[in-house]
């Protein structure tokens, strides 16, 4: 689904890692592992295209890498490109309609994550963790393969991390594949990569 | 259409930016004939000249809004990621500007112009140049807006990058009002200032969106 072979990634002056091989299969997950500055979100960013590796190829099945990124894959970071001040309800509308959602994905991710109660709030009046499920909502709305996620259980509680879990799973089952940079173990079965200690 | 909704809607949000622009615009003209003495015939020569650069600065009011927020809180990432190439975004950007912030400028503007003096008959030609050159402001705004983007002091940077590049739309646009003033046609410069809006608006989306792309990686 994802073949990245010989990348080298550095920001500014500081080489990141060099020489990064990595494939990542249809129903697999890869969590990526190191230290704080190791490089896990920068790789993460380079995978969504967002970053120019210095050397390497990032390639997808199937599709070409512009295509890949319009219509297969997920981003959650750390950011959730959230609007304070607007309601819960308008930021998920947007962000799921903007990926591609119809309004029976937005509402079968609504159910899902038990949204419903949230919807009214202003997104600044939600908690961190009622923020991370709004931000997930949009990976439910819309099916897209490939899935990267940065710290995505963060700030959740045991009982969310082991619904979003099951989500993950489901997820895996259909076909798509999660890549994602944790320092917590993921919920689902995954081969974990070390990408280094950082510096 | 689903961003361009959202971007009038942020534009609009949390006290009414668009407003205060037009304030600021109103402010800025009613200043200057009191400045200047209260000589209305005095001011008159200059009055299509300061009523467009008084458009000018009003316009740049919230540029910084337009990409910097979504960069700050990652939904600039979210945007990349869409089925909607970044030129189209930038472009559906800069329109939003346009419809939250030039709009109400323009509608401002025939208060502005008779404020500084000029004939009353004007006022729609004033209203209707400011409409043209606004989607001038907003399309070269956008792009100064993203060549800013991740640096710090990022307003100030915007304003210093576009006022130079506002300066044809000014010229055009106050030449508009001097024309109609002394009897001439005012069409060699709405079609000098519609040929701005047309460069800009073919420049704009490529410029922008590799700009974009800069800030991200």
């Amino acid at each position: 689904m994802i073949s990245i072979s010989g990348l080298s990634l550095s920001r500014g002056e500081r080489v990141l890692f060099r020489d990064l091989s990595l494939t990542l299969a249809s129903g697999e997950a890869v969590a990526l592992t190191g230290a704080n500055g190791a490089g896990k979100t920068s790789l993460l960013r380079a995978v969504a295209g967002f970053i120019r590796p210095d050397a390497g190829n990032i390639s997808f099945a199937d599709v070409e890498a512009d295509e890949a990124r319009a219509k297969h894959i997920h981003w959650l970071g750390h950011l959730d490109g959230l609007k304070g001040a607007r309601p819960a309800r308008d930021e998920l509308a947007f962000q799921a309609e903007w990926l591609g959602a119809g309004h029976d994905g937005i509402a079968a991710a609504i159910d899902v994550l038990a949204l419903e109660p949230l919807l009214d709030l202003e997104v600044r009046k939600l908690s961190a963790g009622q923020r991370r499920r709004l931000a997930f909502a949009r990976l439910i709305a819309v099916q897209r393969p490939i899935w990267l996620l940065d710290e995505p259980l963060s700030p959740l509680d045991a009982r969310w991390r082991e619904a979003l879990g099951v989500l993950m799973q489901a997820h895996l089952d259909r076909g798509g594949a999660i890549l994602a940079a944790v320092h917590d173990p993921l919920p689902v079965a995954a081969r974990a990569l070390d990408i280094g200690g950082g510096r | 259409m689903i961003l361009w909704r959202r971007e009038l809607a942020l534009a609009w949000a949390g006290g009414g930016g668009p407003l205060l622009a037009c304030g600021f615009f109103l402010c800025l003209t009613a200043m200057v004939p009191l400045a200047a003495g209260g000589d209305p015939a005095g001011l008159r020569p200059v009055a299509g000249g300061i009523a467009w650069v008084a458009l000018a600065v009003a316009s740049i009011l919230s540029l910084e809004r337009l990409f910097e927020r979504d960069f700050e809180d990652g939904a600039l990432d979210l945007i990349a990621l869409g089925p909607v190439p970044l030129e189209l975004v930038v472009i559906a950007k800069a329109k939003a500007q346009w419809m939250a912030v030039g709009w109400p400028l323009a509608l401002t503007a025939p208060v502005a112009a008779i404020t500084l003096g000029l004939p009353p008959a004007l006022a729609p030609l004033a209203g209707l140049a400011a409409l043209i050159g606004g989607l001038g402001f907003a399309l070269t705004g956008a792009l100064g807006a993203a060549l800013a983007l991740g640096s710090k002091r990022g307003g100030l940077l915007i304003a210093v990058v576009v006022l130079p590049l506002f300066i044809p739309p000014v010229v055009f646009g106050a030449g508009v009002l001097e024309r109609a003033a002394n009897g001439l046609s005012p069409l060699p410069a709405l079609a000098f200032l519609a040929a701005y809006v047309l460069f800009a608006g073919v420049v704009t989306p490529f410029a922008g969106a590799a700009a974009i792309r800069n800030a991200q990686g």
